[in-house]
């Protein structure tokens, strides 16, 4: 056991975690006899009772498709799906309903966005986004430019992991025509200067997607306030079901953007002289859609909401203060992204063990955290590393989990010297 | 402690010495054969050099990145096959192989030096580790000079 000196600047944890992890009845396990100490939050968050009971209970009670019969169970449904519509758009304050689309996720949502705004993109045109990007906001990009013609432009990133706004800033110019980059990373934890990067953009009419998946579940996110075109995250880093996401956008842009996949709900009218598209947000959503996810989701939202986005970001705030001193006081630690405004990622190398053999050995001690290259190669491509370690925080994790990190690396340091 | 225990028998003291200090672990300039295995989920990746004296193999060398189950077991292959008789080796490879990849949960003895990573076999998700370099050997005795990968 390795003792860790009370920090006197930490600022109190104003969260009841004890209380809080008893909402999450998959915490309450032993892995491989010790108690379950869950840092692999970045990847996919846990789910609290009243989001598997939200979803339970539209199986057992409410279930039917929606928008589309007259009976009792599929009004139900339909109230359900649209209330959770409203709930999201109350999280992130949008204007309207009509600006919220139901997809997958993110990596859905930002394929929508390149297949649709994509069928206006020429040979030329340049797309902008980071160095930090998680693949997902690279490759649909990519396969545009290769559609296409257009060019990608990539901002770099100094040592700390941060994007390097000046060399942004010249990237910018009359062939942009489109910015996507993350709001906060998911390799790195970097919050980037989201609010200068849309303020730039403006500046040459230039339309802004964010890729929110890492920062929805840890901070206010008030897309009106920033003023973003498009946003994107996903359910399950939300303490939500997994497969259902939102893609945001300004009504304006979804009057304009033509839909992205046909079918069934989208439309008003089908006859084989042509269809009349519905109205929005029904557009983008062809198909039968992820009802129970969405309705998880609507109780994801409360419950976050409930508990206090202002509250959640401080308390992590001062559990990843804790890690860092605590993991970076280790001899032989490497922390990797060490910028100035970070979410809960602590990404770290030790010496001497690979990060693979660091998660096998932190798993025997109760410790989950991911391995590897997190779906961001072009990172660790330029820190020149294969992987790192990564440990992620959601509100639920307390004290005692990055403890029993701390153990679990002195464990790995002990057998491998 | 019962799980310790099993740490302790996937990181043997043998393994961690040919991890730390890899045997033949170099390029071979000129060889006859040259393929890069690639493990893309943890990012290991070696390339291993191959020289072939009529039929048997004159010298086998890698070099490369990667965790110590995948290091030790690229080095103990390449101090068990050297030298050896081609059919020999395509012998070797399919029981290392096989006695790796059923389920992971067998029993039966690991015969001979790759036995000092039996403790693998408890550890699913470490399989691909342990057999990388061994795949990527097979692809090179096929004349494949290309990159073989875990994922497919
Ligand atoms: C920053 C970021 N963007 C996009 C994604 C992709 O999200 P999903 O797999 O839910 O579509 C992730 C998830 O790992 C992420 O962290």
């Amino acid at each position: 056991m390795t003792a860790i000196p009370d920090q006197k600047k930490m600022t109190p944890t104003a969260l009841d975690v004890d209380r809080l992890r008893q909402d999450f009845p998959i915490l309450a396990q032993k892995i491989n006899g010790h108690r379950l100490a869950f840092l692999d939050s970045a990847a996919s968050s846990q789910r609290p009772q009243c989001v598997i009971d939200a979803v339970r209970h539209y199986y057992e009670r409410d279930h039917a498709n929606v928008h589309r019969g007259v009976h009792t169970l599929s009004h139900r449904a339909t109230e359900a799906y649209e209330g959770a519509r409203e709930k999201v758009r109350q999280f992130i304050n949008a204007a309207s309903t009509r600006e919220i689309v139901f997809t997958r996720g993110t990596t859905d949502s930002i394929n929508l966005l390149a297949a649709s705004f994509g069928q206006d993109i020429e040979a030329g045109d340049e797309i902008v986004i980071s160095h930090l990007e998680h693949h997902s906001n690279i490759v649909p990009w990519q396969m545009l430019c290769e559609r296409t013609g257009a060019v990608l432009r990539v901002v770099p990133i100094n040592d700390r992991g941060e994007i390097r706004m000046d060399e942004y800033l010249s990237l910018l110019g009359p062939r942009t025509r489109l910015v996507a980059i993350s709001h906060v990373s998911n390799a790195l934890g970097t919050i980037n200067p989201v609010e200068q990067i849309i303020a730039a953009a403006r500046e040459h009419s230039i339309p802004v997607l964010l890729d929110g998946a890492q920062a929805v579940p840890h901070q206010r996110v008030d897309v009106t306030a920033l003023d973003c075109d498009f946003y994107a995250f996903s359910g399950h880093k939300m303490c939500g079901p997994t497969g259902i996401g939102v893609f945001y956008a300004k009504e304006e842009w979804l009057e304009r953007l033509p839909p992205y996949q046909g079918g069934g709900d989208m439309i008003l009218t089908v006859s084989f002289a042509g269809t009349t598209y519905n109205d929005l947000p029904y557009k983008f959503e062809a198909g039968t859609p992820n009802i129970a996810g969405a309705i998880g989701l609507g109780a994801a939202v409360d419950y976050l909401l409930d508990i206090g986005m202002d509250e959640i970001q401080a308390h992590e705030s001062a559990i990843l203060d804790y890690a860092t001193n605590a993991v970076g006081g280790i001899d032989g630690i490497q922390l990797v992204g060490t910028a100035e405004h970070k979410a809960g990622v602590l990404s770290f190398n030790l010496d001497g063990v690979h990060p693979h053999d660091l998660g096998t050995i932190l798993d025997h001690h109760g410790v989950a955290i991911r391995t590897g290259h997190h779906c961001a190669m072009p990172v660790m491509e330029f820190f020149g590393i294969a992987g790192t370690a990564r440990a992620s925080l959601a509100f639920y994790n307390c004290r005692e989990d990055i403890d029993q990190l701390i153990e679990g690396l002195h464990l790995a340091i002990r057998m491998f010297n | 402690m019962a799980e310790t225990q099993d740490l302790v028998t996937l990181y043997r003291q043998t393994v961690l010495d040919h991890s730390r200090q890899p045997r033949n672990f170099r390029r071979l300039d000129p060889a006859d054969r040259t393929i890069v295995g690639h493990n893309p989920l943890c990012g290991d990746k070696m390339t291993l050099y191959l020289n072939i004296d009529q039929d048997r193999i004159e010298d086998l060398a890698f070099e490369g990145t990667g965790c110590a189950i995948s290091m030790a077991s690229a080095s103990i292959m390449t101090e068990m096959l050297r030298h050896r008789a081609l059919d020999e080796v395509q012998h070797e490879i399919e029981s290392v192989i096989g006695t790796f990849e059923p389920h992971g949960q067998d029993d039966t003895p690991i015969a001979g030096a790759m036995a000092a990573l039996g403790g693998v076999r408890a550890y699913p998700s470490r399989i691909k580790c342990a057999t990388l370099a061994w795949k990527t050997l097979a692809a090179a005795l096929q004349n494949q000079n290309t990159t073989v990968t875990t994922e497919d």
